[in-house]
């Protein structure tokens, strides 16, 4: 059953248009990745399926599970199970990284007709996510993203996904700025979230993520479309050759 | 009474964002409209009063008309009509409550419909483990409940009302009655020398850890009724208290005053510290009433290494006029002042400290986060004064506001005034936006959006709330959330 559904989607930013008609489905069980050159748009429909305000769709539909998602606040998608992985994760400064994450979960539990889940469960779930992503457990303490490395801030973007264990999780960039063994770690990560009710869309510029986490459609972006979708071995392609040879 | 019950349902109904906007439908005992000396002589015939305190009242009043209403801060108001207003109302009672079983039912509902237990039991009945709390119950003008008397009295700390300290304490309440905010001080102090009508005392003997937080809580209920409270802390030697107020009051059109003085006394290494989480009606969404919030707070620091701490979360009346000030005069001694202020819709707030270093040694710390929002304006005013004689003081001052609509205004205006090359004078001063960027972040964790300024708003404010006691912290960033609901866009 098809997850996600885009069709002939057009989005603009500031009055400029970004995205061109821009069509994509992904079913559950899937991993799909997105490559493209800098300024092909890729962030911006990133954006757009968590609902950002500023970035306006001019045309097109959206469907998440048979539902509009362009109907739904962008609390609501990640209510019906929808989680973005910034490519620049934002700083909030006075926020413990816990009492982010728990009013995040809450939040989430309560759309869903959930009770809030206790202190002592949390911090158990909290825990073991930070130790399956090899974070440092005083970086929970900390505010969220203060002062932390551009690694460590992508780090803290997966631990916020697997707490909120989405259905489909948008990936943007989550490989940049990673070191080698961090790099394995977060792959792990996202290889414990693919299962055959969820469903997984990477945004990246980099092979070497592919080749932990085998992506079934790969797709290549450019000026706002998606110009060319294949299996795994357009990635290679891509790596090899660049846009201009392949798209 | 079902009338009652209806007006309130329809209030909520209406408004939905201030939750404490009942009126308690209750008779009361007021005093004639306006002021004069006769009303000044009602308000302490009623209280009982000594002959001296009448005299003290009527020369308070005596130079209150000679006095001038101060216009130097940055708030606009309509001119209040003094004789427009009630100075005296009370729930009508016949002999006033010996115990909390007298208390009137319809108050002591009143008060656990705001969330104050006033019943011992009830309190002890809590969540295990939390902490206790002794509270005076002041109702328009009068006190109607003090709880945990005995305990109190057990460990030697006085908590009972101004009036019956008056009675019961003369001496005491002579010798620092006004010996910290003088009579003449300020227009709205005068005033409130000669019309107070009820307020808290706490006196805590030589080397006592008062055994547990003292609080105070407020509520206007009386149409047209001004509210004058008093309220008289003194710290013995050695001596350590944590007292907090919080006040509230229904939404009505019309806007009603509340002037009150709180007077600090700090001796020989004595600490007091002293929270006040206000919320009075801030008023509708258009600027319609709310509460005139003019209220001079200060402290004295009399004996050497004392301590006077105060950390304020205002978030209520329509016009804020407040600056909770330490008078450093022994040796060693210390004052700190954490605020954070939020405006939204047209509430205006002019607030700050005064740090006025006497004494050497003397060390200050002023953190003050104000957040405006919607049409409001928001004013830290802060002075930070070293006197010649004091060497080797050290102030550090940082102000910061937060913006969170682009018709709002924020505005910092610090004195400083050092008379002596020895002090060390540090000011920092940030202004930002609540960024976009930061919302989304928010939303897109699954909090929608006054979720996600109520936790961008709790993280600014952060230095700030972690000096307020436990108990009232949660109270206290639940409160910044609701005032700021419908601020965004
Ligand atoms: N708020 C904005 N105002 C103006 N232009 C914008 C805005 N946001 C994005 N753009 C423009 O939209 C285009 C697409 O940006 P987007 O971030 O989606 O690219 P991307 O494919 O993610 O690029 P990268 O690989 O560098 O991350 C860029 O040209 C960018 O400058
Ligand atoms: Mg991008």
């Amino acid at each position: 059953m098809s997850m996600l559904k885009i069709k002939d989607l057009h989005v603009s930013v500031a009055d400029k248009e970004i995205v061109k008609g821009l069509d994509l489905e992904i079913k559950a069980g899937e991993v799909h990745a997105i490559m493209g050159l800098n300024g092909a748009g890729k962030s911006t429909l990133a954006n757009t399926i968590a609902g950002r305000d500023d970035y306006t769709v001019t045309k097109g539909t959206i469907e998440f599970e048979g539902k509009d998602l362009l109907a739904l606040e962008p609390h609501e998608r990640v209510g019906e199970g929808i989680f973005l992985g910034f490519q620049y994760p934002v700083e909030i400064p006075g926020v413990s990284n816990l009492n982010f994450l728990r009013t995040a979960l809450n939040s989430v539990r309560r759309y869903r007709g959930l009770e809030d889940m206790s202190a002592a469960e949390f911090m158990k779930l909290v825990r073991a996510k930070a130790a399956e992503l090899k974070m440092d457990p005083d970086m929970l303490k900390r505010f969220v993203n203060v002062g932390f490395s551009g690694g460590e801030k992508k780090r803290n973007e997966m631990v916020q996904m697997s707490v909120l264990d989405p259905k489909l999780a948008v990936l943007d960039e989550t490989d940049s700025g990673l070191d080698i063994d961090a790099l394995r770690t977060v792959a792990e990560g996202i290889n414990a979230q693919r299962r055959d009710d969820t469903a997984i869309l990477l945004i990246t510029h980099y092979q070497r993520l592919l080749s932990y986490v085998q992506p079934d459609v790969v797709h290549v972006m450019i000026d706002g479309r998606i110009v060319k979708s294949g299996g795994k071995e357009l990635a290679l392609e891509l790596e090899e050759k660049g846009y201009a040879d392949v798209a | 009474m079902a009338g009652t019950a209806e007006a309130q349902k329809q209030i909520s109904e209406v408004t939905g964002d201030y939750k404490y906007g009942f009126v308690t439908d209750i008779e009361s005992e007021r005093a004639p409209k306006g002021l004069s000396e006769d009303v000044v002589r009602f308000i302490s015939a009623k209280k009982g009063e000594p002959e001296w305190m009448l005299d003290w009242r009527l020369k308070a009043y005596a130079a209150w008309q000679k006095m001038e209403e101060p216009d130097w801060a940055r708030v606009n108001y309509p001119k209040i009509d003094y004789n427009d207003i009630y100075y005296y109302s009370a729930p009508k009672k016949k002999d006033g409550p010996k115990s909390l079983d007298e208390v009137d039912p319809e108050l002591l509902e009143t008060y656990a419909k705001l969330g104050i237990p006033l019943r011992e039991q009830e309190v002890l009945a809590g969540v295990q483990g939390s902490a206790k709390v002794a509270v005076d119950a002041v109702f328009d003008s009068v006190s109607v409940a003090t709880t945990f008397r005995e305990e109190l009295k057990k460990a030697g700390v006085i908590f009972m009302s101004i009036s019956e300290a008056i009675r019961e304490y003369p001496d005491m309440v002579k010798k620092y009655l006004a010996s910290v905010v003088p009579v003449r001080d300020n227009y709205f102090a005068a005033l409130n020398c000669a019309v107070f009508s009820d307020g808290t005392f706490v006196y805590v003997p030589k080397g006592v850890r008062c055994p547990m937080e003292l609080s105070t809580y407020f509520r206007i209920n009386a149409e047209n009724t001004g509210q004058f409270e008093r309220t008289l802390i003194v710290a013995d030697e050695g001596a350590y208290v944590s007292y907090l107020e919080g006040c509230t009051a229904p939404m009505r059109d019309e806007n009603q005053l509340h002037a009150a003085v709180v007077e600090l006394v700090a001796l020989d290494d004595a600490e007091i510290k002293y929270s006040t989480v206000q919320n009075w009606y801030p008023g509708d969404k258009n600027g319609k009433g709310g509460i005139y919030n003019f209220v001079t707070k200060r402290a004295l620091c009399k004996g050497k290494n004392s301590k006077v701490s105060w950390t304020q979360v205002e978030t209520g009346s329509a016009v804020t006029w407040k600056y909770p000030s330490c008078v450093l005069q022994g040796d060693g001694s210390v004052g700190e002042f954490y605020s954070v202020a939020v405006t939204n819709n047209y509430q205006q707030a002019d607030t700050g400290t005064k740090m006025i270093h006497m004494g050497a040694n003397t060390r200050s710390t002023i953190i003050s986060k104000g957040i405006s929002a919607g049409k409001s304006q928001n004013t830290y005013r802060g002075l930070v004064k070293v006197l010649s004689g004091a060497d080797n003081v050290r102030n550090y001052t940082q102000c910061d506001s937060l913006l969170v609509s682009s018709e709002c205004g924020a505005h910092t205006v610090p004195y400083i005034e050092v008379k002596n090359p020895s002090a060390q004078i540090e000011h920092e001063a940030t202004t930002s936006k609540v960024s976009e960027d930061q919302l989304f972040y928010c939303r897109s964790r699954g909090l929608d959006e006054e979720e996600a300024v109520a936790m961008i708003v709790n993280g600014f404010c952060k230095d700030v709330m972690q000096h307020l006691p436990m108990e009232f912290a949660v109270e206290a960033q639940k409160l910044l959330g609701i005032s700021l609901e419908g601020s965004v866009g």
